[in-house]
């Protein structure tokens, strides 16, 4: 909200200026800062009248103006405004003047004809992002009047971030009794004359829904004159709101809505036909607004009706059909009070943002309906003339106060400090309330009508640290009670994994949740994945399955900008669909393109392969190792030959592999990249270790080499080696592989290191042949192998 | 006697001196002191004398031998040295080129950002705990004191999913909830003393908005927690983390499930005050809400963003940074 700071003086004394009190309440809560209305003020620009405007010889589009500037004898100006014509008043900026822009006039020829100063928009004027046309005065304004003066260029602006609980403060009385209660000062309520009832006639008002519509009221103005103009002094004031003048009708409940807090709507008598209704919306009903929206209403949504139809929607925006216009000479003017869920749910559910919601939302007093209503039809006979009709009211005259009870006991146990009776009293006093003892340290505390944000202890608590300073209140160092647990070594913590990553030369990205939902179908076609319903783009419109659809964008994301070796992983959850429910599951993913190693001196380049990332993985599992295996197997994004599936004690836990070729094409990329991901649980779960004795006798070595089929995987000859070589076999590695001159096509050799070891004695070379041919008959009955010679 | 021990000597000495390496010194030595050398073989003559000249003659062949063999040593002891030289100025490499092998990486900002928050809060005797990031609404916003028509909702610009039945959560506080939830269904009391670090999601993307980001939640429930305990504890939590004495205020501010609110605010070194995080006593309907008595449990909370954190700490300008994942960016952080 912003607000005229002089407009606020009016109803609070105040010293210094704008900042120093925007410095002051937003350490009351009050978030604001402060700005000049325009960096400097005009010099030189006065009110002037246009007397007479003759076209320009030369020109269609100019006129030459003559100006009365409240000098013996008129100005000439040449003026191109479409709005200059003879008898309006409007800034005149003389010869010499100075614009709030620096821009200085001096004396000029316009297309042949000399001009002594130029007539003013109120965009020239820094009053105005935009305008077209000339700012029109008040036709009695003075001509020669300073316009710094007249248009109060002395004034500043208040911008307020009000937080949605105090709703109270949006209006300069709300804001004018608060900074009263901030600085401990009485506020300077100026007197708001009643209008004078001369009319007599009624509009009858029905609820029917009071707990959406606690209070309304009404009244007619009839006889007003239509031609009226709503003066520069409440424009002004306007404007310092960011609100434009519309109508003097309009204006005046924008006025009153900014001065008192209250919404007001005006519809035009003439349109309206019976009673008022505040009723549901019914099942079907549709209502055209005035922001030129048609919505459907279907939801029981609380409007303010005619006998016919539905007129407004109640606290949230008016409709076209009703609105007051230039022909309007009769309006029933409403003061109402909506409840906040009432308009709250029908803004949300139509999309819609207005001042007045903005205050129904957050509550306005309910104590206000009727003062509004009449400080409102004051200003408009004022403005327009007409005849006043007494008020017709309608549900709850008086407001429930509420009363809640504070224990001073409390106010120290939350705070840490204890505050006396006295401060509290003061305080709470300051903000209105009025204070009981009870028993025992215990007040009743009555909350004035407006506070609709107070309703119980705490609020009351939060209202004296924040009138007390919250720098008022002790640092109280450590009084903490820890009941620290048992830190848990089975769960390894991700950061480990990470740094061993890093450790590796792979570098940490943190990408968005969502994902394009075309790379995800690609990668993951099966399944449905869980889209948002309300996305930000196309692109973003699902959530990730995995996180190879974040990866893959920001390797390409590098590569376009000539990164090509990259190393790049990621932890983070992804959602899959279980039975119709969403499963959340952490998971650490890579991806990794280029050469095996950054480019040197001494290393020939080669490119990545399924090994290199193989190893980055073995790494991760580290100890688990040996409860993993890698088998081959089928992944819809993975080349079938480059791909395996790893599992742990048989159940699958990730994948590591190379990108299928249909994936790359598919995606348009420039080379497959390796990728893994591995399930973060199934990786961080692992046994607290415990030390093994070690053998004191030395370890003996056989080394077997045979040729197999090129199906067959090594892992098998291992596994058979491993049932076979009793608990001597301490370790089985495959230390050659060789394809090739002296071998048949399709097969291969694979040599296997078997180390042997006993803790109880040193093995004979008996025992460990033994062992080794057993190996060996079981390889070549099993598993067809050829003892390679 | 055809040669004088003195000028034996001499040759010997002299043929020593001239060994250009260890090899030929060896020959010299078998040649002079081995089992059949010059030396050698004039002690053999030894038997051919009596009494004194034997005596005699022993003593000066045997100096002889010892002169002999002082000046191999000597002379060994320096061919080595030279050898080792030659060896060492063979074998010379050029230390300039670098290592084979892989470069170290490097922790993403934000994760760097977050594990030293959360370290400095677990000295502090606050546990890490986690929560979804698919939420229902009674964690994000019900039970938080956030009704369905509160205007905070409509701050909170949510992404749904299954037709709203889902929320991204918008802030990291549903795992003040969930921890609390825990609690009193496993029958424990607190005290508690938790930080939830983890991914938030708004549906707002701008140059000072990602529709997902990074919070820490902390909350601390026990018997007798007061605003002046958090003051203290966020106060050392910010000195902590920028390294310096810090000067902070706190701002009343308001959060549905915090009263008293605030905002911390931080002084930097132009001397605008920045705002870094929100604060303040866990509001009783959110006690009542996970079935905590709120007239014997008070509590803190607090919660703030990852990314700002990050960006005061290491000078990033641009929170989109954080997302691109650009290499040259991330390297940075190694």
């Amino acid at each position: 909200m912003k607000l005229s700071f002089n407009w606020l003086r009016e109803w609070v004394p105040l010293e210094g200026g704008a900042q120093a009190l925007a410095d002051r309440i937003t350490l009351a809560g009050l978030e604001s800062e402060a700005a000049p209305l325009a960096v400097t003020a005009p010099e030189g620009v006065v009110v002037g009248r246009i007397i007479s405007c003759a076209p320009h010889p030369q020109a269609d589009r100019l006129q030459v103006c003559s100006v009365d500037v409240g000098a013996e004898a008129p100005l000439t100006i040449v003026c191109g405004a479409a709005n200059a014509r003879p008898g309006i008043h409007v800034p005149c900026a003389t010869v010499g003047a100075r614009l709030p822009g620096g821009q200085a006039i001096g004396q000029a020829k316009l297309r042949g004809v000399e001009s002594f100063g130029m007539l003013c928009s109120a965009q020239e004027l820094g009053l105005a992002e935009k305008a077209d046309g000339l700012l029109e005065l008040d036709a009695d304004s003075r001509p020669g009047t300073p316009i710094a003066q007249y248009l109060s260029f002395d004034d500043e602006v208040l911008s307020l971030e009000l937080t949605p609980n105090r709703g109270d403060c949006l209006s300069v009385l709300g804001l004018a009794r608060e900074v009263a209660a901030i600085y401990g000062i009485p506020m300077r309520r100026p007197s708001l004359p009643p209008a004078v009832v001369v009319g007599d006639r009624q509009v009858r008002i029905e609820i029917a829904q009071a707990d959406a519509c606690p209070h309304y009221t009404g009244r007619l103005i009839t006889r007003l004159r239509a031609d009226a103009r709503t003066p520069d002094w409440m424009r002004e004031r306007l404007r310092r709101s960011g609100i434009r003048a519309i109508h003097p009708v309009v204006d005046v409940t924008n006025y009153v809505m900014l001065e008192l807090g209250q919404p007001l709507h005006a519809f035009d008598q003439a349109k309206l036909q019976g009673g008022i209704q505040v009723r549901p919306a019914q099942p079907g009903e549709r209502l055209a607004l005035l922001n030129e929206q048609t919505v459907q209403l279907d939801h029981g949504e609380l409007v303010i009706a005619d006998e016919q139809r539905a007129l407004a929607l109640a606290g949230v925006m008016g409709g076209a059909d009703s609105a007051v216009d230039a022909s309007t000479t009769a309006i029933f003017l409403e003061s109402a009070c909506f409840s906040p869920t009432a308009v709250a749910g029908t803004g949300r559910r139509h999309k819609l943002h207005s001042d007045s919601l903005h205050r129904f939302e957050r509550g306005v007093d309910p104590g206000l309906q009727r003062i509004a209503l009449d400080r409102a039809s004051q200003l408009i006979v004022q403005l327009c003339g007409g005849e006043v009709h007494p008020i017709t009211q309608a549900g709850r005259t008086q407001p429930d106060g509420v009363t809640v009870a504070l224990r001073a006991a409390r106010v120290e146990r939350l705070l840490g400090m204890a505050i006396p009776a006295k401060t509290i009293e003061a305080l709470l006093g300051r903000l209105g309330m009025t204070l009981r003892h009870d028993v025992g340290g215990t007040w009743q505390v009555k909350v004035p009508s407006y506070r609709t944000d107070i309703r119980e202890e705490v609020d009351l608590i939060e209202e004296i640290a924040r009138l007390q300073g919250y720098d008022a209140i002790p640092v109280r160092p450590y009084g903490a009670t820890l009941t620290p647990s048992a830190a848990n070594e089975r769960r390894l913590p991700v950061q480990v994994l990470r740094e061993r990553l890093v450790g590796r030369g792979w570098q940490e990205a943190v990408n968005l949740a969502f994902v394009d939902p075309a790379i995800q179908s690609v990668l993951i076609p099966e399944g449905a994945a869980v889209a948002l319903d309300n996305p930000l783009a196309e692109t973003l419109g699902e959530l990730r399955r995995t996180l190879w659809a974040g990866l893959l964008p920001a390797w390409q994301h590098n590569e376009q900008r000539q990164q090509r070796r990259l190393r790049l992983f990621e932890v983070a959850v992804c959602f899959e669909r279980v039975e119709g429910a969403i499963v959340e599951q952490g998971r650490i993913a890579g991806i990794a393109t280029g050469t095996a190693a950054p480019e040197h001196w001494d290393l020939p380049p080669r490119a990545t392969d399924f090994y290199d990332l193989r190893a980055d993985v073995e790494a991760l599992l580290g100890a688990l190792l040996p409860q993993c295996s890698f088998e081959a197997a089928a992944h819809p994004a993975l080349h079938p030959g480059q791909c395996a599936r790893v599992l742990r004690e048989g159940v699958e836990i990730g994948w590591v592999g190379r990108l299928h070729p249909r994936v790359v094409q598919a995606l348009d990329l420039t080379e497959a990249p390796l990728l893994f991901e591995l399930v973060l649980a199934a990786v961080c779960d692992r046994a607290v270790p415990r030390a093994q004795p070690m053998s004191e006798f030395p370890s003996s070595r056989r080394d077997l080499a045979v040729v197999v089929p090129e199906a067959l995987p090594a892992e098998a000859l291992i596994a058979r080696a491993r049932a076979v070589g009793g608990p001597q076999l301490v370790q089985a590695k495959v230390f050659d592989v060789y394809r090739g001159k002296g071998l048949s096509d399709g097969c291969k050799s694979i040599a296997i290191g078997l180390i042997f070891n006993d803790n109880s004695r040193t093995l004979q070379n008996e025992d460990i042949d033994r062992a080794a041919q057993a190996i060996l008959a079981d390889w070549q009955q099993r598993l067809d192998a050829v003892v390679r010679g | 006697m055809s040669e004088s021990l003195e000028s034996l000597q001499d040759a010997a000495l002299a043929a020593i001196a001239a060994a250009a390496d260890l090899r030929t010194l060896e020959a010299l030595r078998v040649e002079w002191l081995g089992k059949k050398g010059r030396i050698t073989e004039r002690l053999k003559q030894l038997g051919e004398l009596e009494g004194y000249e034997r005596k005699a003659f022993g003593e000066k062949v045997n100096r002889v031998k010892q002169a002999v063999a002082e000046a191999l040593a000597g002379r060994q002891q320096i061919l080595e040295a030279a050898a080792l030289e030659a060896q060492l100025a063979a074998e010379a490499i050029d230390v300039t080129l670098p290592g084979r092998g892989l470069p170290a990486g490097g922790l993403h900002p934000i994760t760097r950002t977050i594990a030293r928050i959360e370290r400095l809060f677990n000295d502090l005797g606050f546990e890490t705990v986690e929560g979804p990031e698919v939420e229902d609404d009674f964690h994000n916003f019900t039970a938080l004191n956030i009704p369905e028509l509160h205007p905070a909702r409509a701050m909170h610009d949510t992404f749904y999913v299954d037709q709203g039945r889902g929320v991204l959560r918008t802030h990291t506080s549903p795992v003040q909830i969930r921890t609390l939830e825990a609690l009193v269904q496993r029958g424990a009391q607190p005290p508690v003393r938790v930080i939830a670090p983890g991914r938030v999601f708004r549906c707002d993307s701008d140059r000072t908005h990602s529709p997902m980001f990074h919070q820490i939640e902390g909350l601390y429930v026990a018997e007798n927690v007061s605003f002046a305990d958090l003051q203290h504890e966020l106060r050392t939590f910010l000195a902590r983390f920028f390294e310096r004495e810090v000067t902070v205020r706190f701002r009343p501010s308001y959060f549905p499930f915090t009263e008293p609110s605030a905002e911390a605010d931080l002084l930097d070194e132009q001397g605008r005050w920045l705002e870094v995080l929100g604060c303040g006593m866990v509001h009783p309907k959110v006690f009542e809400a996970v079935g905590l008595d709120p007239e014997r449990y008070t509590g803190f909370a607090f919660g703030l963003g990852v990314e700002r954190f990050a960006m005061l700490r290491y000078g990033v300008d641009d929170l989109r940074q954080f997302f691109h994942n650009d290499l040259r960016f991330l390297e940075q952080f190694r």
